[in-house]
This record gives structure tokens, sequence and C-alpha cells, in this order.
């Protein structure tokens, strides 16, 4: 098999993963690049499909809009790690 | 209660169920991405370690007033990415058939837990084979229903529109009987109600059968005489030795009852795992952006902004295998990408889709090994992603084509067991029960 065309380097791969909100720990950040490299690589086959017709058996389904009983303020907050005076708390916007 | 020897819980419960239904005496375990009201739901990740759901998913509802008795949360890859369930959080959980091997996956947790005698049944979810999967490895029965069928009510998202609960047990009949319980319209899934739109919800194929009656039935003598059973060759040929001669058993068997076997082609299927992947990795990298460590789960770092504070939490929180599904996702529906990723692989979907309504013209159903290749050691598959999503061969193209299929033990190689699935047309959940019937009865 040749050498794939394309390599991913390791800023590419971070680059995804900043877009993403995901930190990559050391091993995971030196092994994702040859990966996503053999990954995408096999991906790339797909370009051999032919443009296919579909034809989705899909129809809008549509109910009254009514009100009916939904979580309580203290379940919905119940799994968070931080809660203030019936709020969620984040973390700051800059 | 039992010393759970394999590992296949990762939270043990007793929630009774109603007094009487159909489900009555019986023990059901549940996979730890279905939502269970007040009891600890992790999908396996540390993500959402404590996490307890303020409610039940739709099925659990059900299992619950059929009159069964939920026993446990059971253990899973992360999220169901993965097909050994190694990529767990809470550690493996052991093949009770041999220890030393995978159960398969994701839902490897619920096949082990009746396969040790756990649970009477178990509930699984199936995205590209996670229910189908880890029952031909432990020597189960387990369903992939047509898409729409079964609620995804809490279910914890992976891939939308791959996805299905489904029921696993010891045999046909068992599984089917749970699969009647947790069928039919939910109006919190919309996909479930396909045809509201031309009035009544209970239209819903799941109203109208009993699946129970269909796998107990099975066929008559002169019924199976008329099967045609259609062996699709490229989900054939990549089988390892032992699995095929083992399936070509198994076929032969039914084939002395008067069941004709047809070879059909499915070209589309070399392409089915690429685009099984990229659909399945595009979609996990939206549902999963919801993990920001604010609503539930581990908190990020909040020294820095929210950018910084989310990225921090998922790092603690996700698993290699999950990382990589959500960046290649990421990087799939990106700019400049898109077009060669993400639209390439919907039209092989749809082309997937054609083959399989084409070769069932042929065929009432298909017949392939569930998996190519015996339960493998734990740890011996890791290393390699690639080769992992190569094992889902067989599945995957029933999840593009939206189609059920079941698999059914067909007896064993080296001493492992060997699953034999059958996949039938949108709905025909009644004919692959009945198929399935009669694979049970040939098969010691």
């Amino acid at each position: 098999m040749s050498e794939s065309p394309e390599r991913v380097t390791t800023e590419d791969v971070e680059h995804v993963a900043s877009l993403a909100r995901v930190d990559l720990d050391e091993s995971e950040a030196e092994a994702f690049p040859d990966q996503f490299a053999d990954i995408l690589d096999y991906f790339a086959a797909l370009d051999e499909v032919p443009e296919t017709e579909s034809e989705p058996e899909l129809v809008n389904v549509m109910r009254a809009d009514e009100t009916r009983e939904g979580l309580t303020q203290e379940a919905a907050l119940s799994n968070a790690p931080e809660s203030e005076a019936g709020y969620f708390v984040g973390p700051r916007v800059s | 209660m039992s010393t759970d020897e394999f590992d296949v819980f990762l939270t043990r419960v007793e929630i009774d169920g109603a007094d009487d239904g159909p489900l009555a005496g019986k023990t059901v375990a549940v996979k730890d991405n279905i939502s269970t009201d007040g009891v600890e739901t992790t999908c396996g990740s540390a993500m959402l370690d404590g996490y307890e759901p303020p409610y039940d998913a739709t099925v659990v509802s059900r299992v619950r007033d059929a009159g069964a008795t939920v026993v446990g949360k059971t253990n899973m890859d992360e999220f169901g990415m993965g097909g050994t369930t190694e990529t767990s959080a809470f550690g493996p959980t052991k093949n009770p058939v041999d220890p030393e091997r995978v159960p398969g996956g994701s839902s490897g947790g619920s096949a082990a837990a009746v396969a040790a005698g756990e649970a009477d049944l178990a509930l699984g979810s199936d995205t590209g084979g996670s229910v189908r999967n880890p029952a031909a490895f432990c020597g189960v029965v387990g369903i992939k229903p047509t898409y729409g069928l079964v609620s995804r009510y809490g279910l914890v998202a992976y891939a939308n529109s791959l996805e299905q609960i489904g029921p696993l047990a010891s045999t046909v009949t068992e599984a089917a009987t749970l699969l009647d319980v947790i069928a039919g319209p939910d109006e919190r899934d919309a996909t479930t109600r396909y045809d509201a739109a031309e009035g009544e919800p209970d239209d819903h194929p799941a109203e109208t059968v009993s699946y129970a009656d269909a796998a107990r039935e099975g066929f008559d003598e002169d019924e199976l005489a008329e099967l045609t059973v259609g062996v699709p060759r490229e989900l054939v040929e990549g089988a390892a030795d032992p699995v095929r001669e083992t399936f070509q058993s198994a076929l032969d068997a039914l084939g002395t009852r008067g069941v004709e076997t047809v070879d059909v082609s499915l070209p589309s299927v070399e392409h089915a795992v690429q685009a099984y992947y990229v659909i399945a990795m595009s979609e996990a990298s939206s549902n999963l952006a919801r993990f920001d460590g604010v609503r539930y789960g581990e908190q990020g770092d909040r020294e820095g902004n929210w950018n910084e504070s989310f990225a921090s939490a998922r790092e603690a929180g996700f698993g290699s295998e999950v990382k990589r599904r959500i960046l290649l996702g990421t990087y799939a529906l990106s700019a400049g990408y898109h077009d060669e990723y993400y639209e390439k692989a919907q039209d092989a979907r749809a082309w997937v889709k054609r083959d399989f309504d084409e070769a069932l013209q042929t065929a009432d159903v298909l017949a392939t090994p569930t998996m190519p290749v015996l339960p493998p050691k734990r740890g011996e598959s890791l290393d390699d992603p690639l080769q992992l999503y190569l094992m889902d061969a067989n599945t995957v193209p029933v999840n593009l084509a939206n189609l059920p299929a079941i698999s059914v033990p067909a007896g064993r190689a080296d001493g492992l067991p060997v699953g034999l699935q059958l996949v039938g047309p949108a709905f025909g959940e009644p004919l692959i029960l009945r198929a399935a019937s009669a694979v049970e009865t040939v098969v010691d």
C-alpha cells in the first residue's frame, strides 16, 4: 500500500480538538494524528460511491401545543455540579 | 444476590414492577445508557459518574408496568462506542462462556447478564450492532428492531438516526416477549409515530401483532419448504473459517427441513462501514456537545473562560475512543470536508437501503454470520481502532437500512459461540422471529 497522500499533522488534530472543545492528554495528542490518517484514508473510498437518490418516507407529525407537567426546577438542577438560587452556575463567558 | 463474577453490572438495584403482567416474575437487566429514575445511569463514562436521571426511559416504564423486576444497570462501551465493552471507564466485563474473552459490545454487560443467568432478560441498544454483536459472542439471542418500532425516549443519544433499543434473552420466544412489551408508539419519540399524520397512532405495527406468538409458532413444515433465505456473498466471504463453517452447518440443517438458500449480492456493503462511521461520528460530535460539566457531569476547571472550562471538563470526562469519534465527526462536518465525507456517506446509506430492498425481493429473509470473528481475548484488539471498526462489517449495513435483524446462536466453533444474523424487511419482525425459531430448532 502506498503512503496516504494527505498525512494528518499534530496541528490538524489540535485545531479540530479546539473546534470540538475537547482537550487531549499527551498520549492521545501523540497517537491521534497517525490513527486519524489511517481512518480518513479508509473513509476516502467513499469517493467511489455513486450519487444515489434517496426517497425517505417522511411525514410531518403535528400535535396540539398543550402544556403538561415537566421536571420540577429542583429535579432539573439535581445533577448540576453547582447551582445557585435556582440557576445553573456556568463558567465565565470571557 | 450473586457475586457478579463476570462484572456485568455497574449498579445493582431491585426495582419491583407491577404485580401482574406478561413479564411478572421475570428479572430484567438494563444497559447503563437507558435512563432509570433516581438510579445512576453512567453510559460507562466517567463524565456521568454519579448522574441520576430524574425520569424513566419509556422502555423502563413499560417493563415495570409489565411486571418485571429491574435488577441492575449493565456495563457497556463508553457511550456505546466500541464492540468489546473494554472502553467502559469502569473496567471490562468478562464473557461468561470464556472469562478470558470479551463479551462483545457495546451492550456487553446486558448479553453477559443473560448468559450468566444474572437476569432472565436484558435491554441493550444497537447503533451499529451493539445488541447483535454481544448476543453472538455470548451465545444468546439479540434483536435490533426496525427503526421506529421502539421508543428512544430516555436513551442517552449517540447517533439518533441509527439506534434502536432492543431485547436480549436466552431464547427467541423470550426475546420476542420482551419486544412485545417495549415496542409501540410513544408521543415522546416522534420517530415511533411514522403514520400518525394519516390518523391513528395505533396503526403502529407493534399494535397489531404478537411477536411472542410469531416466535412460539415458528414455521410449520409446509411454510419451511416455501421459505427462501438469501445469503449475501460479500458478508460471508470476509468471515473467519470456523465462523463460516458453523454458519454453513446451520444453513445446511435448515436445508434438510426444505428451506431453500440462494446467493444474493449487496455490492454497496463494501462501503457500509465507512458510511456508518462517518454518520455515527458526525451525529456523536453534535450529541455529545451537551456534556459541558454545567447541567450534569464532571465540572471543568473554572479558572479560564467557558471554552477552556468546557474543554477541560471533556478532557477529564471522556475516554480516548469517545474523543476520537467526537473529533473525527467534527472534522467530517467541518467546512470543506462536509461534501467529501458526510454527503458521500448519505449516498452510500441510500445505496445500501436500495440493495437490501432488491435482495429482499428475491429472498424472504437474509442470513449472515453476525460477527466475522470469534470473540477475541481481552486486550487483544483495542490498539488499532480501525481494525475494531472493521469487526462491524456485518451488522452496520442493517442500521444504515433501518431494517430489523436478529442474532440467534448457530452453534459453537472451538468451544466459542457463533451467531447467525437474520435480516428482514422493515417491520418484518414476525418473519425474522419465525425464521430464528426455525434456526433454534435445527441447531442442537
